[in-house]
């Protein structure tokens, strides 16, 4: 596979093997110590990420690879203005495998038409996030032991909110999955996935303002973090960054196998209260993260 | 109004009146050194008024670019004085470096030396979006 740029870069199939392998490894992690030994993975990271690169890293290693690159576009020669083309072009002389993050949509694609080595999109801007789905996918599995026929709320920065474009790409090939996206009217979902994926294939979503209204109705409720970086007048961020804060309280009608998610960071719209609900599962999904990734790096590689 | 016909080249014809000047631009008619005529509110039965674009010399015009703006315009080439291929265009599923994507978020916004993309989504709303950031075409019709 030379890429992964868009979580419709694979099939349905394909996402429920990687899912079948990652839950493989997790349970027999031994089995996969040696599977990447002399390989190399180059992490360009032209935007700052914790939990992605980390994720990333992490699982090359576990695989027995290694890992070269910066996480810091201000560390490499992106600061002296080379472009996007040669430094992935250099990149993937060194290494067998890119993983790359950058401001920039469409940054990734770019990469891949340059790179020797397959590409890895780990966040264009506000545009996808397909590893980021593809462990959302894992934990949704994992946690309600289905893909389809759920009722998805998407709550917080639907606009900018790449997780969320992704998720909800993936999703709307499954049957019967409801959508419910909440959002100020600032934040809401960008057209090209709402005409673009919702409407053109005739699925069932409604709009709200009012996250509480909803949340009875809610299998799986997807928190997302108001992003500062994505807003180039910081008065709009300052006015929506808390629209919505999840407390206890307002979990008092969610169903009881409800699941909460979040990709990650947070700043304050999960009160830490609810970390210790049992419907938590932001955390789990950091766990499930590296192993997912560790299956798809196996895949990329050609590896079993 | 007469204008000579042309012995050797291409006349694009039914073109919707008013659009021939985009036309021009878009396929740098400017850069031509033989004879171009435009022709704006030709009368046609079909159209009421149309435009026509007359070019004296045999040349590969961009089939893209024109079925881009009107799939509906057609393009005859014209050798010794006759009409020897009427050429009917369709909505191209790729655009390159025809239009420029404006989202100043999009790669293209910083990256020297990469094409402008956009790809055909929609085709019966007439629909493109940026290849790099699926932002939809600038709508210049």
């Amino acid at each position: 596979m030379e890429k992964l740029i868009d979580i419709l870069d694979l099939s349905v199939p394909e996402i429920n093997g990687l899912i079948e392998k990652a839950g493989d490894i997790m349970a027999h992690p031994d089995k996969y110590r040696e599977k990447c030994r002399y390989k190399k993975m180059a992490t360009l990271f032209f935007e700052p990420s914790t939990r992605t690169r980390l994720s990333f890293e992490s699982a090359m290693y576990d695989l027995g690879g290694q890992v070269l690159g910066f996480s810091d576009a201000q560390s490499s020669s992106v600061s002296k203005g080379e472009s996007v083309s040669d430094t992935v072009r250099t990149a993937s002389i060194y290494s067998d495998i890119i993983v790359m993050r950058h401001p920039k949509e469409g940054a990734p694609l770019v990469a891949s038409y340059k790179s020797e080595a397959p590409v890895i999109n780990a966040g264009d801007g506000g545009h996808n996030h397909p590893t980021q789905t593809l462990t959302d996918l894992f934990t949704i599995q994992s946690e309600k032991g289905r893909l389809d026929n759920l009722t998805v709320g998407f709550c917080g920065d639907l606009k900018f909110g790449r997780t969320v474009h992704s998720l909800i790409s993936a999703l709307s090939r499954y049957r019967g999955v409801k959508f419910v996206l909440i959002s100020p009217d600032e934040l809401k979902l960008p057209s090209y996935i709402k005409d673009g994926v919702l409407v053109k294939n005739n699925l069932e979503f409604t709009e709200t303002k009012d996250l509480e209204s909803v949340m009875e109705s809610l299998d799986v409720l997807y928190m997302t973090r108001v992003q500062r970086e994505r807003f180039f007048n910081e008065e709009d961020y300052l006015r929506l960054k808390d629209s919505y804060i999840l407390t206890p309280d307002k979990l008092k009608t969610a169903k009881s196998d409800m699941i909460i998610l979040h990709p990650l960071p947070r700043v304050n719209e999960i009160h830490v209260s609810i970390d210790d609900d049992p419907r938590a599962c932001y955390f789990k999904q950091v766990r499930n993260g590296k192993y997912i990734r560790m299956a798809l790096i196996l895949k990329m590689l050609g590896i079993d | 109004m007469n204008i000579d016909s042309i012995k050797n080249g291409i006349v694009i014809d039914h073109i919707k009146a008013g659009q021939a000047m985009k036309l021009y631009s878009l396929l740098e008619l400017d850069r031509l050194e033989c004879p171009v005529a435009i022709i704006k509110n030709a009368q046609s039965k079909k159209m009421g008024k149309k435009d026509i674009i007359k070019i004296d010399t045999r040349m590969e015009v961009d089939l893209d670019i024109i079925g881009y703006v009107d799939p509906d315009i057609t393009v005859n080439v014209i050798e010794d004085g006759k009409l020897v291929e009427k050429k009917h265009l369709q909505l191209p599923e790729m655009l390159r470096d025809v239009i420029k994507c404006k989202n100043p978020r999009c790669i293209t916004s910083t990256e020297n030396g990469i094409p402008h993309v956009f790809k055909l989504c929609d085709a019966g709303k007439k629909l493109y979006r940026c290849l790099y950031c699926e932002t939809k075409a600038p709508d210049e019709n």
